[in-house]
């Protein structure tokens, strides 16, 4: 009889309980803004991967015969062309295409990097752990954009890197670079969440009947720590867009060889069009990066609110 | 029986939650008289606290609070922030359960107490200064005086308790409200706390309600014992009347599963708490009621009186007598 | 106390030297000075670029070099610049009154308007005030500084001057071309929109750590047991609230002194504004060593410090916290 009633008391809790995935998919979904940017990010994504299509004319394509350059908005160049006639709309859409390229594939190599390291500082502690943190500090003290010059300039300065970094103004350099800088927030990320984890039964059990490390880290800390590494991966996207463009806008980015271009040198031509006057070529690539940056964070910031209960402040 | 300092009626306490309303309390009625010493037990989620929040006016603007709450015949419920202001700390005082985290940590304890005083009282700042050691002394601190210019961190957990209960009875309450005051302490210092507010409460002629989950410190210490379940009292009475003859059967269920001398085993009241967004219908024990019948599912019992006991159960004349002695 | 902070500079000498060394490697390494000084002095004599070597202690061994500059730079024997040869120490030193000028004056802003934001969020979390407020610090955050001052700029200097026909805000520069003496509403006027970008990222950034920090200490248990005294809700914020939450905000604001500079660096650049920040940008685009080290040491050092000030203000705010 007792047994009876405990379990319709049970089974009346669980319906109202949702598993964590699914309570951290509502708690996303209820993140009016981050709805918004998953959609904003999915139509660029989906203009940048059909550019053939979407794109009006070819990266290094003139709109008209001269005179073409400096030309404001107008219907067969929506968003107005730059000093050799180019059509800005166009190379907007091919910049963005190399910016989301470099913002993913460095955050993908920095997140990797940098769970792994994280994961194993956390788990061992010790010297490893105590350099790790120094070297981080120093990194993280330091201002940004000179750490990221000197370390260029570094890395370029180093011929035996070449096979692996390229050219210095190739984009692979700069994937390469931000991979770099990418994974210390990673790791210093991951390496709190596991120092946290590390006390919890399951991983001591794990430790209790013998499991190796490799094992613990492989099977419970990193699958646990999946809410912050995505997290982790969102922002670095953001970072190395910034930080491609930044480092362009300086004269320090990718070059526009080939023909390629991307939303930094965009934005670093935008620098010479204030004082002419030509609006359209500082405003429409500032307002792209804006909204990729907006959006990929408020993504991020949701994220990090469905997936840590702990930020979810109702009071 | 003495005159009553705190009435409250039909006290209810809804709080708007994302799941929907819950109501934390759902009509407790209790009477405290000068200077005793009333218990209140209950499982945890009970309502226990929210109750006595509820009369301290310390809850989240989104907990809606109706009812009656009568301190020496003031209505507290729905009084001004301003009156509120004025009556806690002078008239109620409360305790909490952690003292390690009750007391602010970047002001000395000397301080801490002496802005109770001058919050209430006209005093002087040396004034209230030399106050506060007195009252350190009274509740038990030993070097009262170089103890008042120090920080929180540099007192023990019971040492803590010890300050929370000096800051309470600071402008001397008609009522002082301890939420489970010794829960985080180890066994040892729980003793000397209880202690502390048995002095106090002598010494002072202030009446205390203490809230704990230990039916053996209630045993101990208290006049009367107030038992709730589910954000209602399901029963109270003195202390002898429930310990005799406890005739809830969520009071029997408490009472047994106390370790106690002569017991061969203790026998836990079996399945879990209701969940409060959408308690049980009737009374919301009969989900874990072995005496459990249809007429339970009906209708919330009212407290019904029987000699010293008021029990709430729609079949507490069928049940068999209690056979629980502690 | 005392003891305290002269043990932590003692500390900090080793530390210099070891981010000095790491510095002077990168920059051998990363701008390669000798080759520099041959380009910029296509000409040079062979004996003057053994000089050049000499002083700057570029030899081709690091460590000895490192030593050999180190000794130089100690005794004030530092080499002029490379192009032009300037002398370098008055030209850091404006860069760094400029920077300190400009910085103070962002930060003090930033600062102080980023706290109250972030105590009017968090008085009323969930409020349409705190969603505002937040969403806006967030919007702040999001967008890197070159932006906001291209767009600020086209705004209230190009654009304003063609409609209004006076520019209201200069873009670059600390005076006009050719004024001298010192002109306290002149400088404003020129500071202003560089300072406001920089305040915009730091309002941003506090006004977040501010209300986290003060949502926290709201909800703590020392605050119910303030409000249980009876006390005002103005005192409980003040007293009890305030300096509990801003333990962790001064702490995080004296760290933040290398996210200011960087901030400034890219305003500074685009402002054509003369301070630290135009002044690595420029000697880094020409490799040029006697300038940059000294640079180097300079924001070491008030990294260094603001680290040594952080861990005082910490404990100063909180007395749980013993230096020693
Ligand atoms: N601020 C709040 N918001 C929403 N629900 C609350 C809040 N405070 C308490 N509750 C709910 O009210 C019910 C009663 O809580 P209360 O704290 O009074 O229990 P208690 O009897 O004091 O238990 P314990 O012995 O654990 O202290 C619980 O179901 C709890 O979840
Ligand atoms: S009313 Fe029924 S269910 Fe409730 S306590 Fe009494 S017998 Fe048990
Ligand atoms: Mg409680």
């Amino acid at each position: 009889m007792p047994g009876l009633t405990q379990g319709s008391a049970l089974s009346e809790q669980n319906e109202k309980d949702l598993s964590p995935r699914q309570m951290a998919l509502r708690r996303f979904v209820s993140h009016k803004a981050a709805v918004v940017s998953c959609i904003i990010i999915g139509v660029l994504a989906l203009f940048v991967i059909l550019a053939p299509f979407t794109a009006r004319y070819g990266v290094n394509q003139s709109v008209q015969a001269p005179p073409n350059s400096f030309l404001s908005p107008r219907s067969n160049a929506w968003l107005g062309t730059d000093d050799i006639g180019r059509d800005l709309y166009s190379r907007l859409i091919y910049g963005v295409r190399v910016s989301l390229l470099i913002g993913l594939a460095s955050a993908v190599i920095s997140v990797t990097l940098g769970a792994l390291v994280g994961a194993v500082a956390g788990f061992r502690g010790g010297k490893f752990d105590d350099i790790l943190m120094r070297v981080t500090d120093l990194f993280l003290a330091f201002p940004f954009l000179v750490t990221l010059l000197v370390v260029r300039n570094v890395l370029g300065g180093l011929p035996w890197l070449k096979p692996l970094t390229g050219e210095m103004n190739s984009v692979r350099f700069i994937i390469v670079l931000f991979s770099i800088f990418g994974w210390m927030g990673v790791a210093r990320i991951v390496r709190g969440q596991v120092l946290s984890l590390k006390e919890r039964e399951f991983v001591e059990a794990a430790r209790a009947v013998g499991a190796s490390r490799r094992y613990i880290i492989a099977r419970h800390l990193l699958p646990n720590s999946v809410g912050p590494i995505m997290v982790a991966l969102t922002f670095s996207v953001v970072g190395a867009i910034i930080g491609e463009s930044t480092l362009a806008f300086f004269g320090y980015g990718p070059q526009a060889g080939d023909g390629a271009t991307s939303l930094g040198i965009l934005v670093g031509a935008a620098k010479g069009a204030v004082q002419t006057g030509f609006w359209w070529l500082a405003v429409f690539p500032c307002f792209v990066l804006i909204i990729i940056a907006l959006s990929i964070n408020f993504i991020g910031d949701a994220l990090r609110d469905a997936t840590d209960p702990r930020l979810d402040r109702g009071a | 029986m003495s005159e009553k300092v705190l009435e409250i009626r039909d006290l209810r306490v809804t709080f708007d939650t994302p799941s929907g309303p819950l109501e934390a309390v759902r009509g407790v009625d209790l009477d405290v008289s000068a200077g005793e010493l009333l218990g209140v037990v209950g499982e945890s989620g009970s309502g226990k606290s929210v109750s006595f929040l509820a009369t301290m006016g310390l809850l989240p603007a989104r907990a809606r609070v109706t009812g009656s709450v009568l301190l020496a015949g003031e209505q507290l419920i729905g009084a001004s922030n301003k009156y509120m202001r004025s009556v806690r700390g002078r008239l109620l005082s409360m305790i909490f359960q952690d003292p390690l985290s009750a007391l602010n940590p970047v002001h000395r304890i000397g301080n801490q107490i002496a802005e109770m005083l001058q919050s209430h009282q006209d005093l002087s700042k040396r004034d209230a200064e030399k106050r506060a050691i007195e009252l350190l002394d009274i509740v038990g601190i030993p070097q009262p005086s170089e103890r008042a210019t120090q920080f929180p961190h540099e007192f023990s957990g019971g040492m803590r308790q010890r300050v929370v209960i000096a800051i309470a009875i600071a402008n001397n309450p008609k009522v002082l409200i301890a939420d489970e005051p010794t829960t985080a302490l180890d066994v040892t210092v729980q003793a000397q706390i209880l202690e502390v507010i048995e002095r106090v409460q002598e010494r002072f002629g202030t009446a205390v309600v203490l809230i704990t989950h230990d039916l053996g410190v209630i045993a101990r210490v208290a006049d009367r014992v107030n038992v709730m379940y589910a954000g209602r009292n399901v029963e109270q009475g003195t202390i002898d009347s429930l310990f005799d003859h406890p005739s809830h059967p969520y009071t029997r269920g408490l009472l047994a599963s106390l370790p106690g001398p002569g017991k061969q085993r203790l026998k836990p009241i079996t399945g879990f708490p209701p969940n409060m967004l959408n308690p049980p219908k009737g009374c919301a024990f009969h989900t874990r009621c072995e005496y459990a019948a249809e007429i339970c599912k009906l209708d919330l019992p009212e407290l019904q009186t029987f000699g010293d006991l008021q029990t709430a159960c729609v079949r507490v004349k069928e049940l068999p007598k209690a056979e629980i002695r502690v | 106390m005392l003891r305290y902070i002269f043990r932590r500079l003692a500390w900090s000498i080793p530390t210099l030297l070891l981010v000095t060394f790491l510095v002077y490697l990168a920059l051998r390494i990363g701008t390669n000075p000798v080759e520099s000084y041959k380009r910029v002095n296509p000409r040079a004599s062979r004996a003057k670029i053994q000089q050049y070597i000499d002083v700057n202690g570029l030899d081709p061994n690091f460590v000895q070099g490192y030593f050999k500059w180190l000794k130089n730079f100690i005794t004030g024997d530092w080499a002029p610049s490379i192009k032009g040869r300037r002398e370098v120490w008055p030209a850091l030193k404006d860069a760094m009154a400029n920077t300190l000028r400009l910085g103070t004056a962002a930060t003090v802003v930033g600062i102080f308007f980023g706290l109250i934001f972030g105590v009017l969020a968090a008085l009323r979390p969930g409020g349409r005030r705190d969603v505002f407020i937040n969403t806006s610090a967030f919007v702040g955050i999001s967008i890197p500084p070159f932006i906001s001052a291209i767009l600020l700029q086209l705004l209230f200097a190009v654009y304003w001057q063609r409609w209004f026909g006076f520019s209201l805000f200069p873009t670059s520069g600390v005076y006009p071309a050719g004024h001298t003496g010192f002109d306290l509403f002149l400088m404003l006027k020129f500071m202003a929109l560089p300072t406001i970008i920089v305040a915009i990222q730091v309002i941003a950034t506090y006004s977040r750590y501010m209300r986290s920090s003060l949502l926290d200490v709201l909800n703590s248990d020392y605050m119910r047991t303030a409000r249980s005294k009876g006390i005002s809700e103005r005192r409980i914020l003040i007293k009890h609230g305030m300096r509990n939450a801003l333990i962790p905000v001064v702490t995080i604001a004296a760290l933040d002194v290398g996210s200011i500079v960087g901030g400034l660096i890219i305003t500074e650049n685009i402002f054509s504004y003369p301070g630290m920040g135009l002044y690595f940008l420029k000697s880094f685009g020409e490799g040029d060593f006697p300038l940059l080290m000294p640079w180097m040491v300079v924001i070491v050092a008030s990294i260094l410090l603001f680290n040594l000030i952080a861990d005082i203000s910490y404990a100063w705010l909180d007395p749980r916290i013993r230096l020693e």
